[in-house]
Order: structure tokens, then sequence, then C-alpha cells
């Protein structure tokens, strides 16, 4: 792409994907837009109104708007500190010469795979159930009553089962950062007197800051639309207590019928969304760069 | 202090031994070329040494005491490393002083230590910069600056002037002789290049398939290689290997006769043959040549002869300065 001739007929030729894309974009934005500023009941077709900012007025003055804000923020940082430590630990583990490690790395990766409908169906009703679980069946033997994780303790319930999902990501990337850890650094340390330690906080955590960004990066975009699990396990509840902010907007638009709240909702996400990508764009952006 | 030596030293890997056993005695604050052929056993026997892998068999004393079974960190040796290994998100103060942190030394101290390290080899201005804003020859320095601020009994050279370009090497070459014998500390240099063994050491020690194969001087090596493989290691370019009627005319198998200690001319008594290439440097000339007789051996002459391919020529070696040798390759006393 020297050239003057090859860059605008690269220009051109990239030009009908990116009107595609920005269309594709735009237009689902403009018509949320739009219905956040109407009066818009599924209850009442037809009857639409223009009523402003009143939508937006609404939303973030419920109650549910700023519990849920909480909760989200709660989950994705429970979720990613979980992911992270534990990432680097099985990482630690999984880079030592074992026997069937092969095996050992896809089991390690599976859950990654799995719905996350599926997941959460199979934390619900075979691990915490109350009375048929196995944690319940755990609690017995050792004489303790069973723990009723989703009403006692529902939001921890639910970072447990996306943690479970999200730590074989984190995993699989700071392994692979690992193994590109140069082999002589580590023999360096050695002949400069550092233990297992001091190797790992001054070699190999350094070595990992920006494997651990980019992890934190993806986990965040996905972490703050978690959704399945929360309607398959509590939807949502007791109370708001597991009603995170795309929750919220599901509850708004399809149990309370409230097109123009639920739009209004989805538009404050989105500003949400991008606030976080600022911050982390320029932390990775920092660390990437160095 | 610093004086190492070898006992029965043996290494194996899985089924393959790659050190048979090694006898050898470095003495303090000599500077020790480790050369041979790639793949002979030069790295592992270093590593050995630094205790970066473990001895199958035998004993490594320095100073008296034997190492064999100690970490690497306790033999009090320092290495540098091919790749030159620097911490690459530290800045070359953190690098240089990262052996004086670990060892717990005093924050004033190990900025004392470091920037005299510094000085010695002109790193003070890029203190402050991370490895990969330096130049090829400075992350060698810093690599070197790590190994000569801990104080090591001994220093351990893992081919350290590879990565650098042929006029970088020669000057690194000199700087890292001279820093030792300002140090008067031991050295152990591992290298390929004969060039390199040749103008560092004070003893080469010569390797073969993980056998120590002979040990000496450079000169002694030069002037009195004790089998056909160091006469063929030492010395640039080779020695010439001759058999057939050359080498019976010296009533051995083998005779050998380096390119220096020939002399040409168009004619007279000697190995007569035909100049199949002629490379002209100015100071000298490389002839190589076709003997009559078969084999092609190279010849240096001082300064030009005017001689060029295809030309007749006749060779009469020095004959106080020809080497025979039997035929498992043992060098024959004269
Ligand atoms: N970890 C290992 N496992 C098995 N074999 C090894 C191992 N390390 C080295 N070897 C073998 O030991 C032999 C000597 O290797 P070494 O690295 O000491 O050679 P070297 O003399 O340093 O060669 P070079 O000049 O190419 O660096 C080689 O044949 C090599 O294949
Ligand atoms: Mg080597």
């Amino acid at each position: 792409m020297s050239t003057r001739q090859t860059r605008t007929a690269g220009r051109l030729l990239v030009a009908p994907s990116v009107v595609l894309l920005f269309v594709w974009m735009i237009v689902p934005l403009v018509m949320t837009l739009y219905f956040s500023t109407l009066r818009y009941s599924l209850l009442d077709p037809g009857s639409e109104v223009y009523v402003g900012l009143e939508n937006y007025r609404y939303f973030l003055t419920d109650p549910a708007f700023f519990a849920s804000l909480v909760n989200t923020l709660v989950l994705v940082g429970s979720v990613l500190a979980i992911s992270i430590v534990g990432g680097i630990f099985f990482a630690l583990l999984l880079d030592q010469p074992v026997w069937g490690l092969p095996i050992i790395r896809l089991m390690v990766i599976a859950p990654f795979f799995v719905m996350p409908t599926v997941s959460a169906l199979i934390w619900k009703n075979l691990f915490m159930h109350p009375v048929s679980g196995l944690f319940a069946w755990i609690a017995r033997s050792f004489g303790f009553t069973p723990v009723d994780w989703f009403a006692e303790m529902p939001l921890f319930a639910i970072i447990v089962i996306v943690a479970w999902q999200w730590l074989p990501f984190a995993t699989l990337i700071l392994l692979t950062a690992l193994q590109s850890l140069d082999g002589e650094q580590k023999e360096a340390a050695e002949m400069d007197g550092a233990g297992p330690v001091s190797t790992f906080i001054w070699i190999v955590l350094p070595h990992l800051a920006r494997p651990i960004t980019v992890v934190i990066l993806i986990e965040t975009i996905f972490l703050l639309t978690v959704f399945a699990e929360i309607l398959v396990t509590t939807g949502g509840g007791p109370g708001l207590q597991t009603t995170n902010i795309a929750f919220l907007v599901y509850a708004q638009a399809l149990l309370q019928y409230d097109v123009g709240g639920a739009s209004a909702g989805g538009i404050v996400a989105v500003v949400l969304a991008n606030i976080v990508a600022f911050f982390l764009v320029r932390l990775i952006g920092k660390n990437l760069e160095a | 202090m610093g004086k190492i030596q070898l006992q029965g030293v043996r290494k194996v890997f899985g089924q393959v031994t790659v050190i048979p056993g090694v006898d050898l005695t470095v003495d303090d604050g000599s500077f020790v070329v480790f050369v041979g052929p790639s793949g002979c056993g030069k790295s592992t026997l270093l590593r050995l040494i630094a205790g970066l892998e473990d001895v199958s068999g035998g004993h490594i004393f320095i100073d008296g005491r034997d190492v064999a079974g100690l970490p690497a960190a306790q033999r009090g040796l320092s290495m540098v490393f091919q790749s030159y290994a620097l911490y690459p998100h530290m800045t070359v103060r953190g690098n240089i002083g990262f052996g004086l942190k670990m060892a717990g030394t005093p924050k004033a101290e190990i900025a004392r230590k470091v920037e005299a390290a510094a000085a010695t080899l002109n790193l003070t201005p890029y203190l402050e910069r991370k490895p990969g804003q330096l130049s090829g020859g400075q992350r060698q320095r810093v690599a070197i600056g790590r190994a000569i601020v801990r104080e090591p009994k001994a220093f351990l050279f893992d081919e350290p002037l590879s990565n650098l370009d042929a006029a970088l090497r020669v000057q690194m070459r000199l700087e890292i002789s001279r820093l030792q014998k300002d140090l008067g500390t031991t050295a152990i240099y591992v290298t390929h290049d004969q060039v390199e063994a040749m103008t560092m050491a004070d003893r080469i020690v010569v390797l073969n398939q993980g056998n120590v194969e002979q040990v000496g001087s450079p000169i002694e090596l030069y002037e009195r290689p004790n089998s056909l493989f160091v006469a063929g290691f030492i010395g640039s370019p080779q020695m010439n290997f001759l058999k057939g009627a050359y080498a019976a005319a010296h009533g051995a198998p083998t005779i050998g006769v380096r390119p220096e200690h020939m002399r040409a001319a168009r004619g007279g008594e000697g190995w007569k043959g035909v100049v199949a290439v002629a490379e002209h440097l100015g100071s000298d000339t490389f002839l190589h040549v076709d003997l009559a007789e078969g084999g092609i051996v190279t010849a240096r002459v001082i300064g030009e002869l005017g001689l060029s391919a295809g030309d007749a020529v006749v060779l009469s070696p020095d004959p106080a300065r020809i080497y025979r040798f039997d035929a498992d390759g043992k060098a024959v006393a004269k």
C-alpha cells in the first residue's frame, strides 16, 4: 500500500464492507435512541407519544438501577479477580512437565466450550441444589446444614458459575504467555540468586502483564453483559440481589412491557460500557506499548 | 579467589552420554577457553559448572569445596548468556543490580556498585533505559555488567559474542580480555571461534565429543598439537593434511603442514602442482593448489607473487614444521 494508486484502490475496495458495517451498527443504535424518547408500551401498542428524556429520568432514578449497577460491577470485578489469580495458578501448574499434559489441558479448557445456559443449569441442579446437589451432599456427610446457594448468597453463586466459565480462558492465554518466557532469562535469575518466589515476582509476573491486560479487556466486554446465567438460576432475585444492568433492561422490556424504558436502559448500558472501555483502553494502551 | 577443579565429571541425557568424564583444573585468575566443534558439549560442561544442570557423576570443586550438589546461586559464579538474557522490563540499572537486590544488599550500596560497574563499561548514559532501547553491543555490556557487579569467584561466558558483527566482536573481545585482567577474576569462556580462543585465552581446552582432547596455552597448541583433531582445529586457515606418497616420504600415514609454513615458487624442488584458486588479500595471498600426486593444499604467501589460477607452482614445506600423525590420528614425535 505504498503508492497513491494502490491506496485509492484499497479504499475503494474496502468501502462496501465499511459502509455495510456502519449501517449495521448505526441503524439499531438510532432506532434504540428513537424508542427511548417514546412512551411505548407493548400492552398498549399504537399509542406511542414523544416524552423527551422522561424514560431516562425514570430509569436512572429507579432504585433498581443503582442496585443493578453495583451488582454489575461486583460481578465483573470478582470474576476478573478469580479468573486472573486462578488462571495464573493453573497456568503455572500446567507449565510444569506433567504426564498426560495434552489431556489435562483439554480438560481445563473444556468449561469454556459449555454454553452458559447449560453450565448454569448444571451448577444449579447438580452442584448447588439444596436437596440433591453435590455440595449439599458433602455438607450433610460432614454433618452441616446444606447451604441454599441461590437463596442465601445468590450473587456469590452466580459469580462462582461465571468464574468457572472464564477461568479456562484466562488459564489458556496465560499459559501460552508463560511458555513464551525465555528459559535463559529464568536461568539468569537463578544465577542471580533469585528463588522460585522472587523469580515469579520479578521475572514471571512482569512478563505476564500484557496477557493479563488482554484477559481483563476481553473478559470485561463479555462480563458486562452476563445474562443467561442469571435468567436460568435466579431470575434476578431474590428481590434485586442478582439483577445486573443487562437483566434489568430485559426485565423492563419483557416483564414490564415497557419498550421505551428498556431502550433508555439500553442506551445507559452503552454509555456505561463506553466509560469502562475508555479506562480499559488507556490501561491497555499503556501496557501494550511498552 | 576462584580455583575450579573438575574430577571425573559426567553428564548423561537419557540414553546419551554427552560428557563421558572430564578432569580439569582452572587456576585462580586465569582465562580458560573451551573450544570444539558444534555439539561437542562445551555449553553442557559450562552449565554443569554453573549449576544449571546436575552432574550425573564426579565432583566439581570451587576453591577446594565440592559444589556439585549446591544450587547455582550458592556457587558464587556469574554467567553471560549467548542471548544475553537481560530482563526486558527492568532498566539497565535494574538489570545490573538484580543479583545484589536478591542478596539483600542495602539500596545505597547497590546504587554505588551499579554505577561503578556502569562506569567501567561506558554504560552510564544508558542506566535508565530498558534493554529494548539498546544496541547489540550495549546489551552485551549490560550482560557483562550484571556478571561483574556481584564480584563472583569466576565468570562463565557461553559464546557471548556470537550475535555481534565482526568489527564489534573484535572490540568486545579486547574489552572482555582487558576487564578480566584488571579484575583478576577467573574466567571460563566457551566459543567455537578459534580466533577468539587464540587471542583471549591463557589456556585453551579443546573438547571433542565431550572429551578433553588437549589443554595448553594457545602457542603450545599451535606448535605441538598432540592429535590430528587439535591440529586441524587450531590455526587459521586450517592445517593441510596429506596422505599417500607425500606422507610416506616422511614415514607416517598422515602428515600436516600449516599454510604459513610453505614457500611457493614458480620452479625448483618441492611439491609440484597447479594453482586452482588464488585469493589476493594484498598483505598476503592464499593459494589453493592441486598437487600433482593428488590432494589440494592451501599455502599462505606473504605479499604478491603474481600467480593466478592455472599457473604451475612448486611448494616447499619447512621441514622443521611438518607434523606427523599415526593411523589413530595421534601426533608422532619428530
Ligand atoms: N537437555 C538436553 N537433552 C538431551 N540432549 C542434550 C541436551 N542438551 C544438550 N544435549 C546434547 O548434548 C550435546 C552437547 O550439547 P552442547 O549444547 O553442550 O553443545 P555445544 O558444544 O555447546 O555446541 P554449540 O557450539 O553448537 O553450542 C549435543 O549433542 C546436544 O544434542
Ligand atoms: Mg553451546
